[in-house]
């Protein structure tokens, strides 16, 4: 159980910032789609730009994780096709839903309990694609 | 304390969600919230069905822990570290909203338009959240990633897979919010 609490915490931590930023709202994420409120390109923008700059940081200064292995971040496998086709369907509900998948669980947090037919679906939709993978274009 | 309990802005919520990444890479994981959506296949016994979800899901309860606790943050954000506020959103948003039908704009996290269980409770209604949902967990996976997987940790990282999907991500929502919601509201 021990080993589990700090991503409990960093969980709790998660959580509070996308309420607390209204990231989590479905009306920020309409208001995003139509360039009408710099609000979550500033969040992503600030989010990337500290991402970057974390990362290089812990290249140069050679910071090790807590298994005492340089950090390094997974890197995704080459092509274009699921790319672009995958994310145009995420985003297409990413647009309808108002919500990308962390904030749907904290969502539920929040007391809307209807987030979890969505996070069901959700469910259902990888399985699919779990189902139809190599008939799939990557 | 009211720093606290009022909204926070873009500048401090950025390097917040950064700090999240760093946390995670630290502990030896990474961050990514839908691959907790094929991990909860395989928990489900999909790995007997499709390989896909035949992997050791042991090793992934990590993350899982990680959505427990942003539903306790989530809950303890808006019921104990907020003050009732009104989404501060554009003028243009709540008037576009508006000629949409949508009442109520900003009052509240989510439209009851859509979430309500009055909505839920619509043969529209429902058929909404689950096709959202859907496209959400299908694209994800396709994708290899949702907003934390690709756009934070892969663009954090100069990847030119992820700023392929971010870019998706947009050609999907842009698709969505203009040309579709005007047929569906």
């Amino acid at each position: 159980m021990g080993k589990y609490i700090k991503f409990f915490i960093v969980g709790i931590f998660f959580g509070i910032v996308l309420v607390k930023s209204e990231a989590v709202s479905w009306y920020r994420i309409f208001e995003m789609f139509k360039f009408q409120s710099f609000h979550m390109y500033g969040i992503i923008g600030t989010a990337v730009a500290t991402g970057v700059v974390i990362l290089l940081l812990t290249k140069q200064l050679h910071i090790k994780n807590i298994y005492g292995n340089q950090i390094r971040v997974p890197l995704k496998d080459r092509g274009y096709v699921r790319y672009l086709l995958g994310g145009s369907i995420f985003g297409l509900g990413w647009a309808l839903a108002g919500a990308c998948p962390g904030p749907m669980y904290i969502l539920v947090g929040t007391g809307v309990f209807s987030m979890l037919i969505v996070i069901a679906a959700a469910i259902l939709g990888t399985y699919t694609y779990g189902v139809l993978k190599d008939k799939l274009p990557h | 304390m009211d720093v606290i309990l009022q909204p926070w802005p873009w500048y401090v919520t950025g390097p917040c969600i950064a700090l999240v990444m760093f946390l995670l890479l630290y502990f030896g994981r990474t961050f990514g919230m839908s691959s907790n959506l094929r991990t909860l296949c395989a928990i489900g016994g999909a790995g007997k069905k499709v390989p896909f979800f035949n992997f050791d899901w042991q090793s992934q309860k990590w993350n899982l822990v990680v959505v427990l606790g942003a539903m306790l943050g989530g809950y303890l954000a808006h019921f104990h570290l907020s003050v009732p506020t009104d989404i501060a959103l554009s003028e243009a948003t709540v008037s576009d909203l508006n000629a949409l039908g949508f009442e109520n704009t900003g009052k509240s996290l989510l439209p009851a338009e859509l979430f309500s269980w009055e909505a839920v409770f619509s043969l529209k209604g429902i058929l909404i959240l689950i096709v959202a949902g859907f496209l959400v967990g299908f694209g994800t996976r396709y994708g290899g990633g949702c907003t934390s997987g690709h756009a934070i940790t892969g663009l954090s990282s100069l990847q030119l897979p992820s700023l392929i999907a971010v870019i998706g991500f947009f050609i999907g929502g842009l698709i969505m919010i203009h040309l579709i919601y005007p047929i569906l509201f």
